[in-house]
């Protein structure tokens, strides 16, 4: 039954062109307007928890992305075969066979930073990014979209990452990927203890979302 | 007796799930608009995590672990199934939200009503994962597991209590137009969190 609608929707995708205005759009509006974690509220908790440096926040990111654009794939492939009753254990499978295959990979070539993590590569799973764009797009949409889909939402979650990773160590450590930038230029430094602690990511994130919604304009009734 | 104590108040307190770690952070946010509606998922996680936490133990320990099979045979002694963890972890905690689910239906319609539509949004609530994913990192036996999912738990219910009761109160105040919403209720999260490090340090 997949395996036939996949091969419909081979054929009938190829009417379109493969970066169309839509697409592009798929993957240009979680970057700004339509950000998962400042817009959407989606995949906040490991927003803030992997955020002290730079390394894990970009492996992060990259692992996030992975997981949500293939697990967004196999599931809008499989849509039409899924009951609606039982879809969420459904898609929490298909999910969970992702980031085993993450963390596995992570384990074998970057294992410091995998235990730098700990449990996060696992809250992948739980990360609401992943099911929320499953639920609202993979579920009505053709594998390809769905596909940049994944990706963008990403990439929207990994500039979030990145920007308050960068303040974060820059700030909290003195430091960018771990190289000390403060002490290289010679200046005396004493990381601000504050941004390394989770009140200070709140504040942080708090302030990054002021700023990005009075640049696009997007405003929030209560 | 001591150390349970000890280790409920821990997980209440010091090692809050959301002050502490951050997690179950997406429906902390999302429903804490009313004191009354997030009294009602507090008490659905709580009741979550204190169930799921001791099954995951069980499983971990005797099906999971590397040599944890050898109850069924000798031939079993060598295998090591710590690979499959999160996805039969994650299909635990979703069976049981929906066996919860179906059961508070049937037996307690009034509970239902207010818990109900709670329960399901559960399952994707990492707090719950992310609380069994800690207990195997931590040496703890089943009754210190079965304390630490409700510590936990009751943790996760006062926090989102608490921050459901100031945003009952920030209708009334003038907040910048872009920071409305989401953006102040991170920085009111960020300032609850230093209140809550005043317990760093405790032990008993």
């Amino acid at each position: 039954m997949s395996t036939a609608t996949a091969e419909v929707e081979v054929v009938e995708k190829k009417a379109e062109p493969l970066f169309s205005k839509k697409n592009k759009k798929l993957i240009s509006n979680p970057l700004d307007i339509d950000n998962p974690i400042t817009v959407q509220v989606l995949g906040v908790c490991s927003a803030l928890a992997v955020t002290t440096q730079m390394k894990p926040a970009l492996v992060m990111s990259i692992g996030l992305m992975v997981v949500t654009a293939s697990s967004n794939v196999v599931i809008s492939m499989m849509r039409n075969s899924i009951p609606s009753r039982i879809r969420i254990i459904v898609q929490l499978a298909i999910v969970s066979l992702w980031v085993i295959l993450v963390d596995q990979i992570l384990k074998a070539y970057v294992y410091d930073v995998s235990k730098q993590l700990s449990v996060f590569v696992g809250l992948i799973i739980t990360n609401c990014i992943v099911m929320g764009r499953l639920e609202a797009f993979a579920m009505g949409n053709k594998p390809w979209p769905s596909f940049l889909d994944g990706i963008g939402n990403g990439l929207g979650y990994g500039l979030i990452l990145m920007a308050v990773a960068f303040i974060r160590e820059l700030f909290g450590g003195g430091s960018l990927f771990g190289f000390k930038v403060f002490e290289a230029m010679g200046v005396h430094y004493t990381g601000n203890g504050l941004l390394l602690l989770p009140a200070g990511a709140c504040i942080l994130v708090g302030i990054v979302i002021w700023i990005q919604r009075t640049l696009n304009g997007f405003r929030e009734s209560h | 007796m001591e150390n349970l104590i000890n280790i409920g108040i821990r997980s209440v307190f010091i090692d809050n799930m959301i002050f502490a770690y951050f997690l179950g952070m997406c429906s902390f946010l999302a429903i804490s608009k009313k004191v009354k509606t997030a009294f009602g998922l507090g008490m659905a996680v709580i009741f979550v995590l204190g169930v799921t936490v001791p099954i995951n133990w069980l499983i971990q320990n005797y099906v999971l672990n590397a040599g944890a099979l050898a109850w069924i045979g000798d031939d079993f002694k060598n295998v090591d199934l710590n690979f499959l963890q999160f996805i039969i972890f994650i299909c635990v905690i979703a069976a049981v939200v929906q066996l919860t689910e179906m059961a508070v239906e049937k037996f307690s319609p009034a509970l239902y009503g207010t818990l109900g539509i709670f329960l399901p949004l559960i399952a994707v609530n990492c707090s719950i994962l992310g609380g069994a994913l800690f207990m195997v990192g931590r040496p703890y036996n089943l009754a210190e597991a079965t304390v630490f999912g409700f510590g936990s738990g009751i943790g996760w219910m006062l926090a989102i209590v608490a921050l459901a009761g100031v945003r009952e109160k920030m209708k009334y105040s003038n907040v910048p137009a872009p920071l409305r919403g989401l953006g102040i209720t991170f920085i009111l999260v960020g300032l609850m969190s230093l209140g809550f490090l005043s317990f760093l340090g405790f032990s008993l």
